[in-house]
């Protein structure tokens, strides 16, 4: 056993705070009107943040999960929806086509995405298909040399600021799910409009729209893996995907840890600061307990993803505690700052609203029961 | 063109100072330790200056004196951009001590610009790049808070008190700068982390030298006081406090 | 013991209360150890300037007016003391904490091989053997530096000491710089005094407005005392929210973090977030007609009144202090 950090990890993670406190300045802001981080993003493009799985020979970081997990708590520390584009565009596409994808594909499409330069999105979930995704009403008819795309997605991140999709359809519905392909889909392709921003709770400054398709035409080579390896793709991915959402829940959580245990050391009440109150200090003390299980949750999950080991049922119960647990936490944090805590200025309200859809996307948090149950009753 | 910049160690600045039981010592433990700020505006505007190529600078290289417990923070200096990177293996204990190291360290390197921070957030010194400048034989100036190359000539802004003088060195010099030199500290990139892992860092054994001087004794700052009241009526008495108690006015 | 010599560092030609303040711990240090304090100076200072060297207590005072040395050249400054300091036998060599000492007194220290410790803040706590006190870690704690070599060189904070009038005669010589100054290796092309205002975060004084300030229309004598104090200045966030000031100068958690050596906070409350931003700084004043505000938790020095019958007696005041030294 070993629980030290590389100095290289820890120096990726100190890289992730300092750049996290320029988000600071300008994250009320931009959740409160819905703008996203544009400059944050070519920035962290930059800093090779958007790319810094993948192999240095597509111009990626060849950084580790553990690195990647750490990078991304210190992000959503500051800001949960620049993190959570920085988590699909890496877990996603990026992992995806370089672990999936054909050379040719890898050639064409990770360079433009590991620099930043193009965004990448997922797009599985559907008005009728959230958790259950094997229901695929989108269709991608095999036309010889190439599928003709029709359909609607829906709750995309980066659909309009992404340009390069990873997209989910049904090409033999009597196969059922095994009828369901994916394919590399760039967004300027004919056929393609972009519903409104949609005008959520949280994440407000990340960008989430639905997707309609009309007589979209998908070259063939655009097929990731083989004919009706869509669905078994979108799963490996959300696998592992479910780690960067973890990092993600963990650092909304930590942010509002630290936060509460900052104002509480400087808050008086009865005439003391109010971390000597033992109702202020016991829920410090189930916050700490809570996220130090959730790190080293999300901390395995990525070991393991790195040792090459199986890593499904980890990331699954890393995602579901550390959602959980954000929201657990970002609620006693508003609370511990009372009055304070339901303005905006001290950023815990807007941690309890961005904990809430770790709870929900890439996973409900009773999907991953799902899996981890399954898991557990197989053996 | 060669340039050198001198690194400390320190604690990061927001590190509460804790003595040890005996107050010999300040407790270090659980540190994060940090590129010294000064030295870190230094190496970035060294950087600034090597990539613009009408400067024609072969080389930044970083120095500090250090245990190997500091090769996390010249490794990042490396992660940032420097070329290359030394090491004197030794605990820095005073500002002379690391001046005599660093100045045998480089003396046969031909630096054409040597930059150090004005002064170390640890000790507060503000004595090892004067030292090393005298060592060195070199001509440097102090305060500096802009530095250009051009040609062959280097001019820098020295502050004095309400403004600044445009002072032109003969090379090689030494540079003793401070905030302004540099915007802000940069931040390593994935691929300078991953560069980093390549770059030289060589590690030299001291050479014999002594410490002039030492740490006896550490106590921690008086307790914050309660607020002096000064009457509105008597506003002139406030003026004599900051004067003559607080000595800040 | 070795005598004391006290580098005199001039401004344009005139001394400061600094330089005074050097003088007296010097004279102090050589009256403790039975030793004779020298003063030097270097550059083009008067005699009528010089002699008031004297009314510090100091009887010789070494001169070094050479033209070449009419601007700082750090190497042939510390020749010229450095010589100096052997040929008296000087044994501690005091300079006052200026950006000069920083750049001279290391190289001084080179040449004498002398143990250096810059900006101590009080007398020495023993002479032999030489302990001195100073800030370390920006204040976070005191050190006592033992200096192990002979001869000595030290800095003294500024206000650390004190000055103390002390009138005796003295004689003023002239030296020469004892080495072809033609060899100078640096150059001053340029000078230039800025009148422009001072940076919120580079400032060592900052002059802060709150919601107590009433109208954007009073900031007036505001800026005034900061301009009297070379100071910046800023607001709490409900004065930049009502476009009183521009964003940039909010100060608080929200906005920028300062450190200055002194803040002032006229009718800021001291909400939370305020203080956060501000809580480094060395010495905070505030000014409020509440004396139930927060912000008097967190300052050192309080008044309670209203903010616009408190600035014109402050400006004043600070006038009046200017003139003085």
């Amino acid at each position: 056993m070993n629980f030290d950090f590389t100095e290289e990890q820890l120096m990726i993670r100190q890289a992730a705070r300092d750049f996290a406190k320029k988000l600071e300045a300008d994250v009320i802001e931009r959740d409160t009107n819905g703008i996203y981080p544009s400059h944050h993003i070519r920035e962290m493009s930059e800093l090779g943040f958007m790319g810094m799985l993948v192999d240095p020979k597509y111009g990626g970081g060849g950084m580790d999960n553990i690195s990647y997990v750490l990078a991304l708590e210190e992000i959503a520390k500051m800001d949960a929806a620049t993190a959570v584009i920085m988590a699909v565009h890496n877990s996603l596409p990026c992992y995806g086509i370089e672990t999936y994808g054909t050379q040719e594909q890898k050639d064409k499409f990770l360079p433009s995405l590991v620099s930043g330069e193009k965004i990448g999105a997922f797009l599985l979930s559907e008005p009728e298909a959230g958790s259950d995704a094997s229901r695929q009403k989108t269709l991608a008819e095999d036309k010889g040399d190439y599928y003709l795309v029709n359909g609607t997605k829906n709750w995309i991140t980066s659909a309009s600021t992404g340009s390069i999709y990873i997209l989910f359809a049904q090409t033999n519905p009597e196969k059922g799910h095994e009828g369901i392909n994916a394919l590399i889909v760039e967004k300027d392709t004919p056929g393609i409009s972009i519903g409104p921003h949609e005008d959520k709770m949280g994440l407000r400054s990340s960008d989430t729209h639905s997707v309609m398709f009309t007589d979209v035409k998908v070259p063939k080579e655009n097929r990731i893996g083989a004919d009706g390896f869509g669905f078994k793709f979108a799963m490996k991915l959300l696998e592992g995907g479910r780690i960067g959402i973890a990092a993600q829940a963990l650092g909304i959580a930590v942010g509002a840890y630290e936060r509460s245990l900052q104002y509480s050391k400087e808050r008086k009440a009865f005439g003391k600061v109010i971390s000597l109150h033992q109702a202020i200090a016991f829920k410090l003390a189930d916050m700490a307990v809570k996220i130090e299980n959730a790190r080293n949750l999300v901390l395995k999950a990525a070991w393991l993803k790195d040792n090459k080991k199986p890593y499904g049922l980890a990331s699954a119960m890393a995602k579901q505690y550390a959602a959980d647990i954000a929201m657990e936490v970002t609620t006693e944090a508003v609370q511990i700052h009372g009055g304070y805590g339901y303005v905006k200025e001290y950023h815990v309200e807007r941690l309890m609203r961005e904990a809430k859809i770790t709870q929900i996307y890439e996973g409900t948090s009773e999907v991953q029961k799902i899996v981890i149950s399954r898991s557990i009753l197989r053996d | 063109m060669k340039i050198l910049i001198c690194i400390s160690n320190v604690p990061d600045t927001t590190t509460k100072i804790k003595l040890t039981g005996d107050n010999k010592a300040v407790d270090l433990a659980n540190v994060q330790w940090i590129i010294n700020p000064w030295d870190e505006l230094a190496l970035t505007r060294a950087l600034e200056l090597k990539e613009n190529t009408a400067n024609a600078i072969d080389k930044v290289t970083v120095i500090t004196v250090g245990n190997a417990g500091a090769e996390p923070t010249i490794r990042k200096a490396l992660a940032i951009g420097a070329d290359n990177a030394i090491r004197v293996n030794t605990d820095p204990k005073d500002a002379w001590l690391v001046a005599t190291q660093i100045a045998n360290a480089v003396k046969s390197e031909n630096f054409d610009i040597i930059l150090c921070g004005i002064e170390s957030s640890d000790y507060n010194g503000s004595a090892m790049g004067g030292m090393l400048s005298e060592m060195l034989d070199l001509p440097s100036v102090s305060s500096v808070s802009k530095i250009e190359i051009e040609g062959a000539k280097v001019k820098v802004n020295r502050e004095i008190a309400g403004g600044f003088e445009t002072v032109e060195p003969s090379l090689p010099f030494v540079a003793i700068v401070q905030k302004g030199i540099a915007k802000e500290p940069r931040i390593p990139s994935m691929r300078g982390i991953m560069m980093a892992r390549q770059k030289p860092l060589t590690v030299l054994e001291p050479v014999a030298a002594d410490a002039l001087t030492g740490f006896v004794n550490y106590e921690p700052p008086m307790p914050k006081a309660a607020c002096k009241m000064v009457d509105a009526d008597n506003v002139a008495q406030l003026v004599d406090l900051l004067h003559h108690e607080a000595k800040i006015i | 013991m070795n005598k004391i010599l006290i580098y005199t560092e001039n401004f344009d030609g005139k001394f400061k209360k600094s330089t005074f303040e050097a003088v007296c711990y010097g004279v102090e240090i050589a009256r403790q150890a039975g030793t004779e304090a020298i003063a030097l100076s270097i550059g083009d200072v008067a005699e009528s300037e010089l002699i008031n060297l004297s009314k510090y207590g100091v009887a010789r005072i070494l001169t070094c007016n050479n033209p070449m040395l009419s601007t700082l050249d750090n190497q042939a400054y510390a020749a010229v003391i450095s010589q100096v300091a052997k040929s008296e036998g000087a044994g501690i060599v005091v300079f006052s904490a200026s950006n000069t000492s920083k750049a001279v007194a290391p190289r001084v220290s080179v040449k004498l091989n002398a143990g250096l410790v810059f900006s101590v803040s009080g007398l020495p706590k023993s002479l032999n053997p030489f302990v001195v006190v100073k800030k370390v870690f920006h204040g976070k704690a005191f050190a006592d530096v033992m200096i192990k070599s002979d001869v000595k060189v030290i800095s003294i904070a500024q206000n650390s000491f004190g000055v103390r009038e002390n009138t005796t005669e003295a004689v003023i010589e002239s030296i020469s710089a004892g080495f072809d100054t033609s060899a100078i290796k640096t150059k001053v092309t340029n000078v230039e005094k800025s009148t422009g205002k001072v940076l919120l975060n580079d400032a060592e004084v900052v002059v802060s407005g709150g919601r107590g300030m009433k109208s954007p229309d009073n900031w007036k004598p505001l800026e005034e005392l900061a301009e009297l104090l070379g100071a910046a200045t800023a607001c709490s966030r409900p004065v930049s929210d009502e476009g009183w000031r521009p964003h940039s100068e909010h100060v608080g958690q929200t906005g920028k973090i300062v450190a200055p050596n002194l803040y002032f906070a006229f009718g800021i409350s001291g909400a939370i977030q305020h203080v956060a931003g501000v809580s480094s700084s060395k010495f905070i004043v505030a000014v409020n007609t509440d004396k139930e505000a927060p912000i008097f938790q967190a300052a050192d020095y309080g008044i309670v009144g209203d903010v616009q019958k408190v600035l014109p007696p402050l400006i004043e005041a600070v006038k009046k202090l200017k003139s003085e030294v």
